[in-house]
């Protein structure tokens, strides 16, 4: 029956496709936003997009983020075709799932598949930020759970890279049923002893904090991540205080014993293979 | 909005009433046969009832979820069960009373009953958080939950919260992570759970004690993933636009059985169970005695297996190599 699953997989030989890299224009330079330098947007690239004068973590696509973490020409794509529908007939959504297909050159706001780190098989699966802002609806639920399945069933370890603000509005309470679901694939992992590493990257919020995110074995977090369950200005609304310096962020978590550790962007591939050392 | 315990939509009938009652009134002091004019008020009073609670709006059904008159979870449990002990705290930090817990008898058998607890007067609601909890809520919820997997006790749970409490000390102590935990822990017990919605279902704060074998929902309760007027807030920037939110979201028990996310709808007494709670009460008994009888012939690993079957076939989706779903 899991072979059938694998037949329809598709072979990443690099990542990002061909399509993908010709989109962008050689040569472009990006603003840091954090210190303002200027950053030439190829070397940025070559630092896996962090500020080489103040560390920021610029955001990541999942393809970039596949590059960054993967051996080369190591990843192999599950469920690819697993697509998003409207079910509550929620207004404009079919559009902005356009859109968003068309600007990301993705299907949806994870891709899950299996690939080598340090030559340590596990099971990866990355959100990207800029598919309806990495929220999970039905598909990304779908997706992650499948991937939680394999890890279990092939024994791999499974490592996640969060980048969501929530569970996503337009699929209603479908989508916070994925919170119970993946939870549920978490759990089954967790009683088979199978090691599951938790990135939190920026943002990992509502939803998505409130469920996997939150539940590795090791949870780690990239520098100045945003990161929690209720939105800041709901918060400051619903107490009428200031919130504290740092808030929300990776680095506020860490203190506050949420996190095992954060990790800065340049080493956390060095982080993952260690990590799989331990554990192979 | 409310006047009096009844809300604005209601008006009509509450007039009608009144006037049947007047005449009533009248035909006593006075002497006067009216029962021909009174039969005919009844009538149209009848038909008016019909008429409103027969199809209530997804937002008057919001307005019956949050009404101050509606039972809450501790009346739900002194009304269904029998030797109700209180257990409390979360051995970590403190008791929050926001979420209520302890072990009652269902019929003779030993449950563990946990559920937001709202409040009823101002003093009670203030101490409970008007059932918003904070991560020790949580907590105390998975100990006692984990103390009824360890003695094979069912568990009840009733969900009734506007969400997890949006705090600074709540981030602080890992509001997200005591409802992941919650989720996942739940997943993997393997007693019979049955979750009852009772009033408001609100998003992550609410499914933190919802992981069961069985999802019921009261008739005019509502479950979102965000309240009506956080969609509106996003979708419109507009919180007044909330009752086109509520719509839009699909939130009401009918919309969620066809959604495939409940298991039955408990039907509520006519204008809503804070018209008659000791009804309400028996109608949840009845289905929550219905479902445990059927969870009871199952295993420890066929009820895990089953709930989390219940969770994995939910969800809506395309996938073009094995045909949509
Ligand atoms: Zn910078």
């Amino acid at each position: 029956m899991f072979k059938d699953l694998f037949r329809k997989q598709r072979r990443y030989a690099t990542i990002p496709s061909e399509k993908a890299k010709k989109e962008v224009p050689e040569g472009v330079i990006e603003k840091c936003p954090s210190c303002g330098t200027i950053l030439i947007a190829k070397e940025l690239e070559k630092n896996l997009k962090v500020c080489k004068s103040c560390s920021y973590h610029f955001p990541m696509s999942a393809q970039e983020r596949i590059q960054s973490i993967v051996d080369v020409g190591r990843f192999f794509e599950y469920d690819p075709d697993l697509l998003s529908e409207d079910p509550l007939s929620f207004p404009n959504y079919p559009e902005k799932l356009a859109q968003d297909k068309e600007k990301t050159n993705l299907n949806e706001a994870v891709v899950t598949g299996e690939g080598t780190i340090g030559g340590y098989p596990a099971v990866i699966g990355v959100m990207d930020p800029r598919f309806r802002m990495g929220s999970m609806g039905s598909v990304v639920g779908e997706k992650i759970t499948r991937a939680a399945e394999r890890a279990t069933m092939k024994r791999y370890p499974f490592l996640l890279f969060s980048a969501s603000g929530g569970a996503r509005m337009q699929e209603g309470v479908l989508s916070l049923m994925q919170m119970a679901k993946t939870s549920a694939a978490i759990e089954k992992m967790n009683r088979n002893k199978v090691l599951f590493v938790s990135i939190l990257t920026n943002p990992t919020t509502g939803g998505v904090s409130a469920s996997f995110a939150s539940l590795g074995d090791i949870n780690i977090a990239e520098p100045g991540a945003l990161i929690g369950f209720a939105g800041r200005r709901v918060i400051e609304q619903t107490v009428r205080q200031r919130l504290p310096e740092g808030f929300q962020t990776a680095e506020f978590l860490l203190k506050h014993g949420q996190l095992d550790m954060v990790c800065s962007r340049l080493e956390l591939r060095d982080t993952l293979i260690k990590i799989l050392e331990f554990h192979a | 909005m409310i006047t009096n315990g009844y809300l604005s939509f209601e008006k009509p009938l509450v007039e009608l009433r009144a006037k049947i009652a007047e005449l009533e009134k009248f035909m006593q002091d006075k002497s006067i046969d009216l029962s021909d004019e009174i039969a005919i008020l009844e009538k149209k009073a009848e038909k008016l009832e019909k008429e409103i609670y027969g199809n209530l709006t997804t937002w008057q059904k919001v307005q019956i979820a949050r009404h101050t008159s509606r039972p809450t979870t501790l009346y739900y449990i002194k009304s269904i069960f029998t030797d109700f002990m209180e257990l409390r705290g979360d051995r970590l930090y403190r008791d929050d009373q926001s979420i209520i817990g302890g072990i009652a008898k269902l019929d003779g058998r030993p449950v563990t009953i946990i559920g937001q607890e709202r409040g009823t007067d101002t003093k009670d609601k203030i101490a409970r958080n008007f059932g918003l909890p904070h991560p020790e809520g949580y907590r105390k919820a998975l100990r006692l939950m984990q103390q009824a997997n360890k003695f094979g006790r069912p568990i009840i749970t009733f969900i009734d919260t506007q969400g997890a409490f949006p705090g600074i000390e709540a981030e602080e102590r890992g509001q997200s992570e005591a409802i992941a935990r919650n989720l996942r822990e739940m997943a993997g017990f393997t007693v019979p759970i049955i979750c009852v919605v009772t009033g408001e279902g609100g998003s992550g704060g609410a499914l933190a004690i919802g992981v069961g074998n069985r999802l019921l929902m009261l008739e005019h309760a509502y479950y979102s993933v965000i309240t009506p007027e956080g969609a509106a807030a996003i979708l419109w920037r507009d919180a007044s636009k909330a009752q086109e939110a509520a719509e839009a979201l699909k939130i009401t028990s009918a919309d969620l059985k066809a959604l495939g996310v409940i298991d039955e709808i408990v039907p509520e007494p006519k204008g809503g169970a804070h018209r008659n709670p000791e009804q309400q009460a028996a109608f949840i008994k009845k289905a929550i005695v219905k479902h445990l009888n059927s969870l009871l012939k199952l295993t420890p690993d066929e009820l895990l297996e089953d709930r989390y079957q219940k969770y994995a076939q939910i969800g809506n989706y395309l996938e073009p190599s094995k045909g949509s779903r």
